[in-house]
């Protein structure tokens, strides 16, 4: 299993990157961790003729703080937010994600932005900042779009980004006081893709249910304040509304039974952890 | 900005457990052949090529990576640690080694060079492990022979004997 072949650019700065995807357009493709692209490429997946790495632009390593988002720039590895001092009290659906994400020697190569990029429908990073309503900063030499976790990614493995666009940040929103955030998924295997993950954000008014793995991206659903059966009833309508495919690891009718159960479960826990 | 063109073998050079090598690779030649063939070392093991079975895992830089998920070329001008880095100049097995052997941490050893520098690596963040972080580790890795039990008490023998855990003389 050997690539085949490609030009590589090491871009020293994220203005040589953007206009190097500028001058190729769609042979070319930004390479930062390389935990998804690099099997997609050796499996021969996916062949682009420039490979345009990012991994060593000093100024896109990042995890910045504001008042409502945390930024984090394209070149950040997982393992750097996790290592965060701030994760558990600014992003606390984050610290409870990341320990999911592939395994330890992934994530400290993996970045987040890259698996933002990549779209995976299982994926944890854009379920959170699908379920926290974050957004993703693109950048091009015509300069910036933001666009909301809803916009961005489209469909499996697909995103609104344009071939000339790399993503240059992911915002995350900082938790809000009185919020509870909870994290889980079911996998056959600890790090493997998730058959179903959840994450959940409750308010003292306010439910929202984020799940992963079952429609062909993630899917938030939001509810007033809901207890006992009437919760029940609401997840069922959930999971039959999200779609769920048969494959060779689990049945549409398991995943939907996930989604109740656990979703049932992260609900209880996400408003005992209200703070 | 340099760009490195599609079959043409580039230069490469890294600081290979500690010693200045070069060897030369086209932009798609992954890591782990650049050091298995155009280096020539013998422990860095290709089970999967693509990122899961943890076999051909190296330190670059300090930093734990999937040989087989990097590009020679992107290493270039990094140190490199493979599980050569372990033993001593006279073959004398690392305490982290002996206690692989005592404890029957490994069987083929196909899997136990990329096991031993994920542990290298992990133990420097977190000496004092738990036993459910380091299987949680360990998680990254495939073993076929040993079902893990004997690496779990490889290290946490290291760790309590010989590692941070150890009691002072």
């Amino acid at each position: 299993m050997k690539p085949a072949s490609f030009d590589y650019v090491r871009a020293a700065s994220q203005e040589e990157a953007v206009e190097t995807l500028a001058r190729k357009g769609e042979d070319a493709r930004i390479i930062a961790g390389g935990m998804s692209l690099v099997p997609m490429l050796n499996f021969r997946l996916t062949e682009p003729g420039t490979l345009i790495d990012i991994s060593k632009i000093a100024d896109m390593n990042y995890v910045r703080a504001g008042g409502e988002k945390v930024e984090i720039g394209a070149s950040t590895r997982q393992a750097t937010l996790e290592r965060w001092p701030e994760l558990s009290a600014k992003l606390p659906l984050l610290a409870a994600a990341i320990p999911y994400i592939g395994h330890y020697q992934t994530r400290a190569r993996g970045t987040v932005c890259g698996s933002l990029a990549h779209a995976d429908p299982s994926s944890e990073l854009p379920l959170c900042l699908a379920t926290l309503g974050g957004e993703v900063v693109l950048r091009s030499t015509d300069g910036e779009r933001v666009l909301t976790a809803e916009e961005f990614q489209t469909g499996m493995l697909s995103t609104a980004k344009r071939a000339d666009e790399i993503v240059a940040a992911a915002r995350y929103p900082v938790a809000r006081p009185g919020h509870g955030y909870a994290f889980t998924e079911m996998a056959q295997r600890r790090g493997d893709f998730a058959i179903v993950a959840l994450a959940a954000v409750a308010s003292g008014t306010r439910l929202r249910l984020g799940v992963g793995g079952v429609a062909d991206k993630p899917m938030v659903h939001e509810w007033d304040m809901l207890e006992g059966g009437a919760l029940d009833d609401a997840l069922n309508e959930f999971a039959w509304d999200l779609g769920g495919y048969d494959d060779i690891h689990a049945t549409a009718r398991y995943r939907r039974e996930l989604v109740r159960r656990l979703g049932r479960r992260l609900i209880e826990e996400a408003k005992s952890c209200r703070n | 900005m340099p760009q490195l063109n599609r079959d043409v073998r580039h230069p490469v050079s890294l600081t290979l457990n500690g010693k200045k090598v070069q060897g030369h690779a086209e932009p798609r030649m992954l890591l782990s052949d650049f050091l298995t063939h155009e280096i020539g070392i013998t422990s860095c093991h290709v089970g999967c090529e693509h990122g899961v079975c943890g076999a051909c895992t190296v330190l670059i830089d300090g930093n734990v990576s999937r040989a087989c998920l990097t590009f020679a070329v992107q290493a270039d001008g990094a140190a490199v640690d493979t599980a050569e880095s372990l033993a001593d100049d006279e073959g004398e097995l690392s305490a982290l080694q002996q206690a692989f052997k005592k404890h029957h941490g490994l069987q083929c050893g196909y899997c136990t060079p990329g096991i031993l520098m994920s542990i290298t690596a992990y133990l420097k963040e977190k000496p004092k492990p738990t036993e459910d972080e380091l299987r949680d580790m360990l998680s990254g890795h495939l073993c076929r022979c040993t079902g893990y039990v004997g690496m779990v008490r490889a290290v946490l023998d290291y760790c309590e004997n010989s590692g941070a855990g150890a009691k002072a003389e």
